[in-house]
């Protein structure tokens, strides 16, 4: 079976956000990176996946020469090959979306993993747009995934409920937390990896749709108000919430 | 060139027109009034055909309605095939929806078929001459980021509870009724199985008022205590990410940067300190309340209101004293 796990790093959930000089992004001094926590998942799923059916695993990125380093965690995950393709110039998700298709086009896999979203964007749209270019079915926010005799059943998990969907390959699939819990890597994986190929790519041309034309921190929110201390306190905070907040 | 019209995208389920609707169709109103178009709507589920003409109380011109079985449950695909006729009919500048589960899912796949652009997760939005101008919150949270499209078709989606409910009026809309034979002949995949959210429960990203526990609750056999308060306020229950992964309450019920992004009107934050990425998720709420035993927590930092104290002597009193209220 042909896997591919779309991917790419986000600044550690820890970073403090500050603004950067362009005014349109954040300050990149001393911000670290991690995998985005949403494509560990989606790694895990796929090494499982392979492990399960047999195959392999290709991890495609559109990120920088710096993201190099992150996609070697994916192939101490269990990955096989990865790829690194440069981002079109101001490239937004549907750019990103694009280089992907391109790219998996070439693989031709049976099943595309994706996080559902990144959490530093939260745009959630790169996945979507991968399937609806390459007229793939799909299915997000997915919890639970299996294939048997070429049908992949994925159970989403919304504000709806859970719905078991069931579809032919090839699938994209775009994953929720709590779909698995990512393994650990350990030296031997580390070195591992160092020998896995890392296919680099020119950026393709592909022109954004989306302008980022400002970024600013939110007003920063009066300090609390402490109502008082245990039961005594809950008149107090009733009447404020109806007089004061009219939140009742 | 697409025409000046705005098509708000409109889900119905359980009987009527979720609750994101009228918030979808107030701004489609008015985006529609600075571009001087129509707003239409299409709207999809079992059962629409009966609530699409009402949309005429809206503003709207014309409903376009995927209505059959096929329309149950919800089906990416399905709704994406079957929303592309309506698009198609009425070839609109503006394409708006409801950032909710389904809207995150639907918005893309519209997007992507139009080749468009997509502006996800609105907290305000704008028409600026021939561009579309939307500010969305990014870093969970921890900052706004400005975009702006500039060519049509644009496609949007608006956070839920952040813009205020259209008033129904009166008047009729159109109804076209759509064939959805050849959109549910196409897709591929298929829902073989449902279990939805117990009815009777409000949802966790449309509720107006949300307590969600945390590991103060010390137990699930604690629990009770927030779902009674929750239960006296009409309120949704949430939770902190650590009593989901203690196995506490399920994942549906996180919220957090790996959880649900809520901005109801209040917000209880029970037993909870305030980690950054539960603060993620509920920020935006309109107003907060916390309580907790610790006068320290960085929850207080972020609540409107604070009560320091145990949530086993606080709770059960604040569900006394509302229930006495509204009784
Ligand atoms: C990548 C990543 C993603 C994450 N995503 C999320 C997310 O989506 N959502 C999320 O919530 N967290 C998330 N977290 C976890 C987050 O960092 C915190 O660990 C978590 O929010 C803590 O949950 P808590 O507040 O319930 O527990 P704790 O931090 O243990 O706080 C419990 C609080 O209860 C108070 N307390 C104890 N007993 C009582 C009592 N009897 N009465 C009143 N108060 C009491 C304590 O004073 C304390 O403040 C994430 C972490 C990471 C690294």
């Amino acid at each position: 079976m042909k896997i591919a796990v779309c991917v790419r790093r986000t600044p550690s959930t820890e970073t403090k956000i500050g603004i950067g000089g362009d005014g349109r992004s954040i300050d990149p001094s001393g911000v670290s990176y991690i995998l985005n926590p949403y494509d560990e998942f989606a790694i895990e799923e796929a090494v499982r996946t392979k492990e399960a059916h047999g195959g392999e695993v290709v991890a495609i990125t559109v990120d920088g020469a710096d993201a190099s380093k992150d996609i070697k965690k994916a192939l101490a995950m269990g990955v096989d090959t990865a790829i690194r393709i440069d981002p079109p110039a101001d490239a937004d998700s549907a750019a990103i979306a694009g280089a992907l298709a391109e790219a998996l086009r070439d693989v031709g896999p049976d099943i595309v993993f994706c996080g559902k979203m990144a959490v530093d964007e939260q745009d959630f749209q790169v996945p979507l747009r991968v399937a609806t270019m390459l007229e793939m079915p799909a299915v997000t926010f997915v919890t639970k995934f299996e294939v048997n005799d070429g049908t992949a059943r994925a159970t989403a998990e919304t504000e709806l409920g859970q719905t078991v969907y069931e579809s032919p390959l090839p699938v994209l699939v775009a994953v929720e937390k709590g779909i698995n819990e990512p393994r650990k890597t350990g030296i031997k994986d580390i070195m591992a990896a160092k020998k896995k190929p890392l296919d680099e790519r020119a950026a393709p041309a592909i022109a954004a749709k989306v302008a980022v034309t400002k970024l600013e921190l939110p007003p920063e929110k009066q300090g609390g108000k402490i109502v008082g201390e245990g039961v005594d306190a809950v008149p107090e905070l009733l009447r404020l919430l109806r007089e004061e907040a009219k939140a009742l | 060139m697409p025409s000046n019209d705005v098509l708000a995208i409109l889900e119905f389920r359980g009987g009527q027109v979720t609750k994101a609707g009228p918030e979808v169709l107030g701004q489609a109103r008015r985006l529609a009034d600075t571009l001087g178009g129509a707003v239409h709507a299409f709207l999809y589920g079992e059962g629409a055909n009966g609530a699409a003409a009402a949309l005429g109380g809206y503003g709207v011109t014309k409903a376009y309605v995927a209505d059959s079985p096929a329309f149950a449950a919800y089906n990416g695909g399905l709704v994406a095939r079957a929303a592309k006729d309506a698009v198609a009919a009425c070839d609109p500048r503006l394409v708006l929806l409801a950032a909710t589960s389904p809207g995150k899912d639907l918005g893309p796949r519209i997007a992507a078929s139009l080749d468009a652009g997509l502006a996800v997760d609105c907290t305000a939005i704008d028409i600026d001459g021939d561009a579309l101008t939307a500010v969305r919150p990014v870093y969970a949270g921890k900052a706004n980021q400005s975009i702006r499209i500039a060519a049509a078709p644009f496609v949007a989606s608006i956070r839920p509870n952040v813009f205020p409910p259209a008033e129904a009026g009166a008047g009729d809309a159109e109804v076209v009724a759509l064939d959805t034979a050849a959109a549910e002949g196409e897709t591929r995949i298929k829902v073989a199985e449902v279990a939805p959210r117990e009815t009777g429960k409000v949802e966790l990203t449309e509720a107006d008022v949300i307590v969600s526990g945390g590991r103060g609750l010390k137990g699930p056999e604690h629990f009770h205590l927030v779902e009674e308060l929750a239960e006296a306020l009409g309120a949704a229950v949430g939770a902190s990410r650590a009593v989901v992964d203690a196995g506490w309450r399920p994942h549906s019920e996180q919220v957090g940067q790996t959880g649900k992004t809520v901005s109801p009107n209040l917000y209880f934050a029970c037993g909870i300190s305030g980690a950054i990425q539960h603060v993620a998720g509920m920020s935006s709420s309109k107003c907060i309340v916390a309580i907790n035993k610790d006068p320290e927590a960085s929850i207080f930092k972020l609540a409107d209101y604070g009560v320091v104290g145990d949530v086993f002597e606080v709770l059960p009193a604040l569900t006394e004293q509302i229930r006495a209220l509204k009784g």
